[in-house]
């Protein structure tokens, strides 16, 4: 089924994944909980899942340098779209995902897109996934996005993976979890700007149970106005492994912030640290670059752009 | 022309309290330009609070202050950078996520070719191939953000720079780089005025004016042939002492760039 895209469509799919029109290679488009487009690749194929709404992707083993677009966008108003998107991804690839949901929302009815997103990383496999999360309209309508992410890592499979909400989204649930065999990595970034009354939680748990697995949490995030965020990172050593959590949060307005970081080492040889910084922007920051010739405003402006990079 | 009238600053003693402390007393003070004008005086006399009064970071209880015949007093900080001042912190603020790239850019106001950025890392002793894609955060040593932070002023190229203590915290080897850079600013003579408040012997004598501040009043004024006598960096150690002695260092002959 093909759905036209309209100017906000485009918008949206450009605000997501710097797209302007339709990807090369594999892609799928989902608009409204339809299917706008899809297309597979001689080494990523993309099916109809037939349990859930949803797909499943499949990347043959071996697969390097290619690049996957599973974007959605939301623009009717009173539409909860849940979605399963599982990736199967063999032993030996090296692939880009690019993932992410736009919404459009002039209603005062809610909209909520929440996509359950599975990963299964063979052996020595690297994956870049990049997610981004998005809102607008003037509509009273909450835009809701609760993302639930499922990473399970083979043996020596590497995985980064970059989850940005940037604006307008009212509320979020992120629930991240992953598990990870011996020799893997996982980066996970998240990257979170909240404002008037929004709300965030992102809960994480991940499992390294292999032999020498490594994961690295990076979280930087600025609440604004009157809006709250939640973190709860959740590391659990069960090997001889390395553990790094950082969570960084910037306040501003009326805002709250509570990070609750976690680690819980049951091996003898997991090394386990987090990091947890709150605070406002300082104020030599701001003179600094005021004496550089930008406004106050400005400056507060540049300093959240480049904390969010 | 920098000019400073009758300038007062009264801090309270402790936060709420009434009773006040005069950091600067009725200090005035002119700066022409073309001129190297060094500030030195004991910790507590008030050098610090004057740079800040100068760039607006800080606001005077009384007096003026006067900039190429416009008054200043009330100006923003951001205002008297736009009409050409600029000030190197003692202690530079860190950035996160910003790379020193970035900084560069956002003091010169447009963005630079890589060749000026190289130029003006170099001229504080530092690599720009090894630090322009480096974030000014922690990661940085104190005398590296230092560096860059004097980097920073270099690109801006204000008509009148004040330098709080730009040696603090600089190895030797870089701090002798350091000297010539000012040194060299100085000799082109492009009517900028440079004003570094400075307790070291090299860069003192490389003033026109030294301004010895003391109490937060202007104690004396000269030349560093008229003053440095009187500052005590002529003799060296204690009397008798020969373990007091500074060991020679020949500075030129350490590599300081890429």
């Amino acid at each position: 089924m093909a759905v036209d895209l309209s100017p906000i469509d485009e918008n949206l799919l450009a605000e997501i994944t710097s797209l302007h029109g339709m990807p090369k290679g594999a892609f799928n488009i989902r608009k409204d909980g339809e299917l706008v487009e899809r297309h597979s690749s001689a080494f990523i194929d993309i099916e109809t899942k037939t349990d859930n709404p949803g797909i499943d992707i499949t990347i043959k083993p071996g697969t390097k340098g290619e690049t996957v677009y599973i974007p959605v966008i939301v623009t009717k108003s009173g539409l909860k779209d849940v979605v399963y998107n599982t990736f199967y991804i063999g032993d030996d690839c090296d692939v880009k995902i690019i993932a992410g949901c736009g919404i459009h929302n002039n209603s005062h009815q809610d909209s909520e897109h929440d996509g359950i997103h599975s990963f299964h990383i063979g052996k020595n496999s690297r994956v870049s996934y990049v997610e981004k999360h998005y809102g607008e309209g003037e509509g009273t309508g909450e835009r809701i996005l609760n993302p639930t992410t499922n990473v399970y890592m083979d043996e020596g499979s590497f995985c980064e993976m970059e989850m940005v909400q940037l604006r307008g989204v009212t509320s979020t649930v992120r629930d991240t979890n992953a598990e990870l065999a011996a020799g893997s990595k996982l980066v996970l970034i998240e990257k979170l700007l909240t404002h008037d009354n929004q709300m965030a939680t992102s809960n994480m748990k991940v499992e390294l149970k292999g032999e020498d697995s490594t994961v690295q949490v990076i979280s930087r995030s600025v609440a604004q106005d009157d809006s709250v965020q939640i973190f709860n990172p959740l590391v659990i050593g069960e090997a001889a492994c390395h553990g790094h959590v950082q969570c960084d949060a910037i306040i501003m307005g009326n805002a709250k912030v509570k990070a609750i970081p976690g680690i819980e080492a049951a091996h003898e040889d997991a090394q386990l640290i987090h990091e947890a910084a709150i605070g406002k922007i300082a104020g030599d920051q701001i003179v600094k670059l005021m004496t550089l010739g930008l406004t106050e405003e400005e400056a507060e402006q540049e300093i959240i752009d480049d904390f969010l990079n | 022309m920098l000019e400073l009238r009758n300038i007062v600053f009264d801090v309270p003693v402790q936060e709420n309290a009434r009773e006040t402390k005069r950091i600067i007393d009725n200090l005035s003070l002119t700066i022409p330009d073309d001129r190297f004008t060094v500030i030195t005086g004991p910790n507590g006399g008030g050098k610090s609070t004057l740079a800040k009064l100068i760039m607006g970071i800080e606001k005077p209880t009384s007096g003026q202050i006067i900039f190429n015949g416009q008054d200043i007093t009330d100006l923003s900080i951001t205002e008297r950078a736009n009409l050409g001042i600029g000030y190197g912190f003692q202690q530079p603020a860190r950035f996160k996520g910003m790379k020193v790239k970035k900084l560069l850019d956002i003091a010169a106001g447009k963005k630079l070719p890589m060749l000026a950025c190289n130029e003006y890392l170099a001229k504080v002793g530092l690599c720009s191939a090894a630090y322009l894609t480096r974030e000014v955060d922690k990661s940085l040593s104190g005398g590296e953000v230092k560096r860059i932070e004097i980097a920073t002023i270099l690109a801006r190229d204000p008509k009148l720079a004040i330098y709080d203590e730009p040696e603090a915290g600089i190895d030797l080897w870089s701090f002798d780089r350091l000297t010539e850079t000012f040194r060299d600013i100085h000799e082109a003579r492009d009517g900028r005025s440079i004003v570094i408040i400075s307790h070291q012997e090299r860069i003192i004598q490389l003033a026109d004016e030294i301004v010895l501040l003391k109490d937060g009043r202007v104690e004396r004024t000269g030349s560093p042939a008229e003053l440095m006598p009187q500052l005590g960096f002529v003799s060296k150690g204690v009397p008798g002492c020969r373990l007091s002695e500074p060991t020679e260092l020949h500075l030129t002959e350490i590599p300081t760039t890429c």
